[in-house]
């Protein structure tokens, strides 16, 4: 072994005053999140396709030559890339890039504007759940005792209730509409997000910060507001996400049984419906809206899972 | 254990009344008359038609004389073919029943050898394939699932078999024979397979982490006798649990794959009597599934304490 002169080492010196120094920076508990939502390679994809998704539902219809309901009746069923050859319309000469349906509507047109519609009804249901399940979830949890008991009777109960029998009903009963659907899907929806944030709150109201907030004569709104809920946002994150898939499938769902949107207006789920009517002949009609469903539904699904990794670590797979 | 089956039979009776209120006071609120039909009918006849349905008095008394005909199984007669609602219920909840069982039991098999066979080959391309076919079972709704197996599975796969002169081996429609059976259950199976498989897959790998398997695998046993005895056991419990929602989500993805493939069920009756506005019908379907996914729940959670001794169901 090479001998090393004693003369190279030496006295750095330390200084007293930065010896207790943190040397990296401290991270947050959502820098953290983020970062290894980050590093998976599959959300950071199914991140990117949903916004891509949403983008391009929003600016698509905007641009396209076509409306959504103008009839090109030269042209029923047309395969994908059909030119438009009728001079009555304003597209004339340009592209049906997905072809027509069976009343000589651009499916593309159609594909994005349904796609507008299937989303808004998806996030303003799942919003309205959020928003319920919330209040509901934090008062019940934070209460606790009594009113934590009756309020959690009421949730098995509606609970209980086969949620899509009461969609079938409500639709039913309320005018067609994407404000109906919203409504359906809500009535029944509030209940897994309630028992969430209960089950958060409960473990959480007992922690330091509540009782000093508490010894300082927070007020329980207040307390539920800044400190109860702001911690359960990681599960509140992650429910969302998953949540969004089965609205736009219950969307789907209704549509394909007769209880969607009223026409003309696409959504995804008329469009599956109305392109399993022709599937036999023109099977790229029921292709479309299937994939843009799937694709949606699959990219939330992951994305929720991947979610779910970066928030909670140890529930790492 | 009696005390708890005793509370959960509490609240599904109440959860029951709740779907029966709701029920009969929504279908108040439904726009148009049963009885308005092609033909006018005489003022006389309509009065008389409402009396024999019990239809002229107030709502108060409407909904007691139905629910105390609901408790001795009387869900009234249906409006549209006269038929009594609970023997048409009956007599096609049976088809419903045998393709939703079916659904089920393909679903929980398949999904849990696809579970644990990803879970032991975690990582390799078998976990890969599993998954794969796990998530499009996530993502694709049972309907167009229905929509593509009877197209291709069923119309074009006969046609290249007939010209080949074989019988087509999938009918696309009706219910009966075996190969009528095949593709409803696919599409109606495929959804809960997929939930079933990641489930146990995320358990499995849980088991295979504890110490007791290690403990296994240093005794010697064979990998399959650790997987079936030790870990299969205990990685399936929390799958026993989602049972309760997949009964349900089978139930209500029977509405339209019994449309598509045009079986006899009690889905099929229940979206034809949405759209007929009977009223009867509607109702007690809608009373009979309740019932039966209440049930459901509660013999899926007595089951679960029976499977996992250490579930203390007084407690729950």
């Amino acid at each position: 072994m090479e001998k090393i002169d004693k003369s190279r080492f030496g006295w750095v010196g330390a200084d007293p005053e930065r010896r207790e120094e943190i040397a990296r920076p401290s991270i947050t508990f959502w820098r953290d999140a983020m970062s290894r939502l980050v590093k998976n390679k599959v959300a950071l994809v199914c991140l990117i396709v949903i916004v891509l998704i949403i983008l391009s539902c929003i600016v698509v219809p905007f641009f396209s030559p076509f409306t959504m309901r103008e009839q090109h009746l030269q042209e029923l069923n047309q395969g994908f890339f059909t030119p438009c050859t009728d001079p009555d319309f304003e597209g004339t000469g340009a592209m049906h890039v997905f072809g027509t349906d069976k009343l000589g509507r651009d499916l593309l047109t159609r594909t994005f504007e349904g796609g507008r519609v299937s989303l808004l009804i998806a996030f303003a249901a799942v919003g309205v759940n959020l928003i319920i399940g919330m209040i509901y979830g934090g008062v019940s949890g934070y209460f606790g005792g009594m009113v934590d008991n009756i309020m959690m009777r009421i949730v098995e109960v509606v609970n209980g209730i086969p949620y899509m029998i009461v969609v079938v009903l409500l639709m039913m009963v309320l005018p067609r509409g994407i404000f109906t659907m919203v409504v359906a899907y809500a009535t029944v929806g509030w209940t897994g997000m309630a028992r969430l944030v209960r089950g958060q709150c409960l473990s959480l109201k007992n922690q330091e910060f509540v009782v000093a907030a508490e010894a300082m004569g927070a007020k329980p709104a207040r307390i539920i507001r800044k400190h109860l809920l702001p911690n359960t946002l990681s599960v509140i994150i992650i429910n969302v996400t998953l949540q969004v898939p089965s609205a736009i499938f219950t969307e789907a769902f209704l549509s394909y049984i007769g209880l969607g949107v009223p026409v003309p207006q696409p959504s995804w789920g008329m469009l599956a419906q109305e392109g399993a009517t022709m599937f036999t002949q023109h099977p790229s009609q029921l292709w479309i809206p299937a994939i843009a469903i799937s694709l949606t539904m699959l990219a939330f699904n992951l994305l929720g899972d991947g979610l779910r990794d970066a928030f909670d670590p140890r529930l790492r797979r | 254990m009696v005390k708890y089956v005793l509370k959960r039979l509490g609240y599904s009776i109440v959860t029951l009344f709740v779907l029966v209120a709701l029920t009969f006071f929504l279908q108040q609120c439904l726009p148009g008359d049963p009885f308005i039909g092609d033909k006018a009918l005489p003022e006389a006849t309509m009065a008389a038609l409402r009396a024999k349905y019990g239809l002229d008095k107030s709502l108060p008394e409407q909904f007691l004389i139905y629910i105390g005909n609901c408790l001795h199984g009387d869900l009234g007669l249906s409006l549209q073919t006269n038929r009594s609602v609970t023997d048409t219920i009956l007599d096609s909840f049976k088809v419903s029943f045998d393709l939703g069982i079916r659904a089920i039991i393909f679903a929980f098999i398949l999904g849990v050898v696809l579970g644990t066979v990803a879970a032991i080959k975690r990582g390799k391309a078998a976990d890969t394939i599993c998954m794969f076919i796990a998530l499009i079972g996530v993502s694709v709704p049972s309907f167009i699932m229905a929509s593509l197996l009877q197209y291709y599975l069923g119309l074009q796969l006969g046609n290249v078999m007939r010209d080949a002169g074989m019988p087509a081996l999938f009918a696309t429609s009706n219910w009966g024979e075996w190969n009528t059976k095949v593709l409803p259950v696919l599409a109606l199976g495929f959804g809960s397979l997929a939930q079933i498989s990641r489930l146990t897959r995320t358990s499995m790998l849980d088991v295979l982490g504890q110490d007791y398997i290690k403990t296994a695998r240093a005794k010697g046993l064979s990998q399959p006798a650790i997987i079936w005895r030790h870990a299969l056991r205990n990685a399936i419990t929390p799958v026993v649990t989602v049972l309760g929602p997949i009964t349900a989500g089978v139930l209500t993805g029977a509405f339209v794959v019994e449309n598509i493939f045009a079986i006899p069920g009690l889905g099929k009756y229940f979206v034809t009597s949405i759209q007929v506005l009977d009223y009867t019908m509607i109702s007690g379907t809608t009373i009979f599934y309740g019932a039966f996914l209440i049930l459901a729940n509660l013999v899926v959670d007595l089951v679960y304490g029976v499977i996992d001794p250490r579930v203390k169901l007084e407690e729950g």
